[in-house]
């Protein structure tokens, strides 16, 4: 009896404000949305960075006129040093035809450049692809040396911007969790204000705190599930509009989001938003209440 | 079952205390008047045996229990054992009287059952056999208290406070309510009441302690008003 007790407390308390308790569940869910989308960035950028750094390379340009002796050098004191783990060698042919196949749709490009103007190079993975700078140094000075490019300086920018997405959406989940934490605040004690009669026969006949409390706890824990499966929803909703429009260009640039990872995101939004109301609905009675 | 020793309580911001050195020993069974002018520390006794407030100085015992270190997640299960009548009757007008009394003992964990053998029994007692499902405003203002009594009553408890539970009712009425007080005095209750009724006290001839600004002035065993 107490449990029905207190479940149709639950249904009536979120009907008796029903305007306050439709912001609160509509706001929770923007929050969570964003706090959702977040964490699915920070496991993709998590992910591209793995398969990204795990193939990049140093390219080691060398001048067109330089000579065996100078490339036997190199490639010896390349093959010795500690910090490099594999490195191999693109000559000019071998350049040209990479060329070839990387501007295949345009022909005039391909006709445009003689094999014998591309340079040859030495294409080096990194044990640390951190350690770019002092390969680098190392090798700036060196003889028969062009230029010397780190892919992962390329990478880092993409990552950056990803990155940038990634805390925009997190400080608008933060903010709205805010919003979201005093209409949560507000939606009890106007609550706790309607109920202050049977509050307080309750308090005076020796009802335990928790059974006084619960109803409003669960009130607002309700409400911030509601609000997780809201968000959810919005989640979905952005992966189906994503994959049919716009998005699809970059498909393969970012290892698409599966519909299970969207679904695990799941329990990490209804916990937050659960235990946030719940926290919130409770430290308010504290002050309210006074049980 | 009601022990007062040495309390003085000091309200925040209060000039002097509102209850000053206090001690008062009162015995299962008996029926007590605590009466004074308003302010003169009556409520504050009353709050302090509920463990609504406790006292600066002193000890304050209840049914065995020592109030003063009480931690109040105890509160609730304490109050169960005090009954409560105010001048103000405190029901809730969405509910009949047998939801009431049916309400007080839910919430403390008795089942549907147990409220159907228990309720009628005590609303007969009370003198409101057959207006069971009438809501608080369909009912007068003695049959409002009698609700509430029997209310405070349900649960047996050991002790029942009144805080001028006719403070709000004509003559008769008052009278009625003080029978039915009696009535449950005799089933070994104690009960402590304040009140400012003066006729009230001066027929029933029981104990009567005065409060003067925090003081007892007063303790007479089968006292009138003065």
């Amino acid at each position: 009896m107490r449990m029905k007790y207190v479940l149709s407390e639950v249904l009536v308390g979120l009907w008796r404000n029903v305007t306050m308790t439709i912001a609160m569940i509509i706001t929770m869910g923007v929050s969570l949305f964003m706090l959702g989308g977040s964490g699915l960035l920070y496991q993709k950028v998590g992910d591209m960075k793995d398969l990204y750094y795990e193939n990049v390379q140093v390219s080691i340009f060398l001048k067109t006129d330089v000579n065996d002796q100078q490339r036997g050098d190199l490639e010896a004191k390349l093959k010795s040093d500690p910090l490099v783990k594999e490195v191999t060698y693109v000559d000019k042919t071998e350049a040209y035809k990479r060329f070839q196949e990387m501007f295949q749709d345009a022909p005039d490009l391909i006709s445009a450049v003689k094999e014998d103007s591309l340079p040859p190079s030495f294409r080096i993975k990194l044990n640390n692809p951190e350690q770019y700078k002092s390969i680098y140094d190392e090798y700036k000075t060196a003889e028969g040396i062009d230029t010397i490019v780190d892919q992962s300086k390329l990478l880092d920018k993409v990552f950056n911007v990803l990155t940038g997405i990634q805390n925009f959406a997190l400080a608008i989940a933060v903010v709205m969790a805010v919003a979201a934490l005093l209409l949560v605040a507000n939606t009890i004690q106007v609550a706790a204000y309607s109920k202050r009669r049977e509050v307080a026969v309750m308090k005076l006949v020796g009802a335990s705190n928790w059974f006084i409390q619960a109803p409003f706890v669960l009130e607002a824990i309700v409400a911030g599930l509601i609000g997780s499966f809201l968000g959810l929803l919005a989640l979905i909703g952005l992966k189906v509009v994503a994959a049919g429009g716009s998005m699809a260009a970059v498909e393969g640039l970012i290892t698409p989001v599966s519909w299970s990872e969207i679904f695990l995101m799941f329990p990490l939004m209804a916990g937050v938003g659960g235990l946030v109301s719940a926290v919130t609905a409770w430290v308010t009675l504290r002050f309210y209440l006074r049980v | 079952m009601i022990q007062l020793e040495q309390v003085t309580k000091t309200y925040p911001k209060a000039s002097r205390p509102s209850l000053d050195n206090v001690s008062v020993s009162i015995e299962k069974g008996e029926f007590v008047f605590f009466i004074g002018p308003s302010g003169s520390g009556k409520s504050t006794i009353i709050k302090m045996l509920l463990h609504e407030v406790t006292p600066n100085k002193g000890r304050v015992v209840v049914n065995g229990k020592d109030v003063t270190s009480m931690r109040s997640w105890k509160r609730p299960h304490f109050r169960r054992s005090i009954g409560c009548v105010f001048q103000d009757f405190r029901l809730l007008p969405n509910r009949t009287a047998y939801e009431n009394v049916a309400f007080a003992l839910e919430v403390i964990g008795k089942t549907k059952a147990v409220a159907r053998r228990v309720v009628p029994e005590v609303l007969e007692l009370v003198g409101l056999g057959g207006k069971e499902h009438r809501y608080p405003h369909e009912l007068s203002g003695g049959e409002q208290q009698r609700v509430a009594v029997a209310r405070a009553f349900v649960n047996r408890p050991l002790i029942l406070l009144a805080d001028e539970p006719t403070g709000n009712l004509d003559p008769d009425t008052s009278i009625e309510i003080m029978r039915l007080l009696d009535r449950i005095n005799r089933t070994g209750t104690t009960v402590v009441m304040v009140t400012h009724d003066s006729n009230i006290v001066n027929q029933m001839r029981r104990r009567v302690i005065e409060i003067e600004s925090g003081r007892i002035v007063r303790d007479q065993a089968r006292g009138v008003y003065g």
